[in-house]
């Protein structure tokens, strides 16, 4: 069982974070062997403990720690202390996510390759290929029991995915389906099917959904290699003078101030606090934060272009009934600019309830016009749209030193203008979306704003050389060779396709890197 | 304006009130009253009168006709509870009631809650919408209105779903008129 290893064991991993990056990683370092301890600065919670109450659920997952936002985006108007919707628990975001697990395309990996200069965006190819992480992403699809690969079924469509697949085929849309999904479509690994409880973001309380805490943790425990500590906020990474990682200072449950050592330090705190933990670390050595050689660790702050379009039939939908997002059309992932735009979007079934309907099909609206979509919420269908934003340098995170969290540390300011590239997709989006819809008989369309940001990105982007960003390859840190950044915050680019797939598959490849490495003796 | 509705009585409001925007929402003594609904409202740190605005302008903010009143009182009662222990929010809401009726009188001859038509009081409320009274009213119904479990259902939502087994044998897949 868990293993409780000692502070001043300098042996150990640390790992920052227990969601889909660190919380795999730390499982598959377990599981070769290797003594870890993952700091987790949210609370433990088990799956039976879910709530099936948007807003309950929220209070018991939500990171809803002081963060700023700044920039033109619509969320630093309507929701200026909550830039992103993301979990602070063991488990992180893989508990509350939708459960779409969708490879990058090849050519996402070479982005400033395929698709040249653009004016504004920083973009970069990927230090790695597609070939390169098929065989990560095999291992991934299998561990997290993907739908549609590995001989497994796909989900069944609920009422919210049929009206989305008769209204993208009455378009002439050829790649519509229930998806690639790590959701249980038959009994698997110890864990059983989908119930259609409706209730995905909140925690699935049937443990039919992957996530690092119900399907990796326990795993990783059992070896006795692996301790998780909830409630541990980690402060600042320590380093010697040398600059090599000698451990973190964080606050542990009882609010005391605690130094655990360790032999290798492994940030995955998702891509706000990731950033601010290396930016709040920084010393006399690294006087701009650790890593931060180049000056890229918080910039190219990516969220998806996303957006909502529900519409409003004659006749009762129930949306909310089952699986919240299987549902995809695939046909405008792919490279045309031909529309107008560079990249490509998906598009993915998306139902929430009246109670976040209220607060997020319109921020701020109200009137008829608002109140009388609600009225229509039992005949609405939805759909949530994601595609590739631009990197631009400027879009980033920094701390914020006038405002401070609950530790008395600078909190992150998150600052984001959309790229006219990703306006002119969302536009093109909507209009599809719409289109959809109203070839099956929609009375009226709602085009939606995008909600606080669930996948964050970059803002620790991967390179080849050093100068361009701040991990390589491998998500090892160019300036310290035994720091590594182990979640979204290293993609170089976000692709099209919701990101968790590509975490896990990092990690795992990662886990197979650092493992190897810590054999050689060169960390 | 609590003075002049005690002078006139509450049957001579209830008159007014029965042809007026606030329906069967009457004030009497320290109360809020809806008779046709059955019930009734105390408020003691914000003036009857003003509750009373707050609950008309909380429907015309989000107006849903099949919704009764008492959600709209319900989503309202919490600034009652928090302008006793509050006078920052007490001071707000009695402020922007009062501005709100100034510019009522100014326009139509009469308080905000006697205004006859939706259409005439979203106008007023157009003049203040950048108000923080404005947003703090509109910003606390959208929890307040929307999370009442009770109101779900003339929505046609169910909430919970995993204590009755999910939807996989009750309607996941059940729609028909396609």
């Amino acid at each position: 069982m868990s293993a409780p290893f000692d502070l001043n064991d300098d042996s150990v991993v640390v790992i920052v974070g227990s969601g889909a990056g660190g919380g795999t990683l730390g499982t598959e370092l377990a599981l070769k062997g290797i003594k870890v301890v993952i700091l987790e600065a949210g609370q433990r919670h088990n799956m039976e403990d879910f709530v099936n109450n948007e807003w309950e659920s929220f209070s018991q997952l939500a990171w809803t720690d002081m963060r700023t936002t700044s920039g033109s985006w619509r969320v630093h108007k309507n929701f200026p202390n909550l830039p992103a919707w993301i979990v602070k628990a063991v488990g992180g975001s893989s508990v509350h996510w939708a459960g779409a697990s969708l490879r990058l395309q090849e050519h996402e990996f070479k982005t400033a390759s395929t698709y040249g200069g653009l004016d504004g965006a920083n973009l970069l190819d990927w230090p790695i290929t597609l070939k390169e992480l098929e065989p990560w992403y095999a291992k991934a699809e299998d561990r997290m029991g993907v739908t549609r690969t590995n001989g497994i079924p796909g989900l069944p469509g609920n009422n919210n995915f049929k009206v989305f697949e008769a209204g993208a085929k009455n378009i002439g849309y050829k790649e519509v389906s229930t998806g690639r999904m790590a959701i249980n479509s038959e009994p698997r690994a110890d864990r059983g099917s989908c119930q259609q409880i409706g209730f995905c973001f909140q925690g699935c309380k049937s443990g039919a959904k992957w996530s690092t805490l119900i399907a990796e943790i326990p795993r990783g425990e059992e070896t006795g290699n692996l301790e998780v500590r909830p409630q541990s906020m980690v402060q600042k990474i320590e380093h010697d003078a040398s600059g090599k990682a000698t451990g973190v200072v964080y606050v542990d449950k009882d609010g005391k101030t605690q130094r655990q050592k360790a032999r290798i330090v492994a940030v995955a705190g998702n891509s706000i606090e990731s950033p601010r933990l290396l930016l709040n670390s920084a010393s006399s050595l690294f006087p701009d934060g650790l890593a931060n050689s180049s000056g890229q660790v918080g910039r190219n702050y990516m969220r998806h272009m996303t957006g909502s379009v529900y519409a409003i039939f004659e006749k009762p939908v129930h949306m909310y009934r089952g699986t919240t997002m299987a549902g995809i059309v695939r046909d405008e992932a792919g490279f045309d600019t031909k529309r107008g735009f560079v990249g490509g979007y998906e598009m993915e079934t998306l139902s929430i309830g009246v109670p976040f309907m209220a607060a997020f099909l319109d921020p701020g609206g109200w009137g008829r016009s608002f109140a009388s979509a609600m009225d229509g919420y039992v005949n609405m269908a939805g759909l949530w749209i994601v595609g590739e934003d631009m990197p631009q340098e400027t879009n980033r995170v920094t701390l914020n030193t006038d405002v401070k969290d609950q530790y008395g540390l600078p909190v992150a300011n998150v600052h984001f203008d959309d790229h006219p590239n990703d306006v002119a997709m969302r536009n093109h989006a909507y209009a599809q979306g719409a289109a959809m819809y109203d070839s099956v008989g929609a009375t009226r369309s709602l085009p939606t704003p995008p909600y606080p940001s669930t996948h964050n990105l970059g803002t620790n982007r991967m390179s080849e050389k050093a100068r361009d960003g701040v991990v390589n390859k491998h998500g090892q840190t160019h300036d310290i060779p035994n720091l590594f950044i182990a979640d979204g915050s290293q993609f170089t680019t976000g692709g099209a396709e919701n990101p968790t797939l590509t975490i896990v598959a990092l990690a795992l490849r990662q886990a197979d890197f650092i493992a190897g490495e810590m054999t050689r003796k060169t960390i | 304006m609590a003075t002049l509705i005690d002078r006139r009585g509450p049957s001579r409001r209830a008159v007014l009130a029965g042809i007026g925007a606030a329906g069967a929402l009457m004030v009497s003594g320290a109360a809020v009253l809806n008779p046709r609904e059955a019930w009734g409202l105390e408020v003691t740190a914000l003036k009857p009168e003003t509750m009373r605005t707050l609950i008309v302008m909380a429907r015309d903010v989000y107006p849903h006709d099949r919704v009764p009143d008492r959600f709209y009182a319900i989503a309202m009662k919490p600034y009652e509870t928090d302008a006793a222990k509050d006078p920052a929010l007490k001071a707000l809401v009695e402020d922007g009631v009062v501005t709100l009726n100034t510019l009522a009188r100014a326009n139509y001859g009469v308080p905000y809650a006697d205004v006859g038509w939706e259409d005439q009081r979203v106008a007023l409320l157009r003049q203040i919408e950048d108000s923080a009274f404005f947003e703090k009213v509109r910003g606390g119904l959208v929890v307040g209105l929307y999370n009442q479990e009770e109101i779900w259902p003339i929505f046609g939502y169910e909430g919970a779903s995993a204590d009755k087994g999910g939807y996989i044998d009750r309607g996941f897949d059940d729609i028909a008129w396609l």
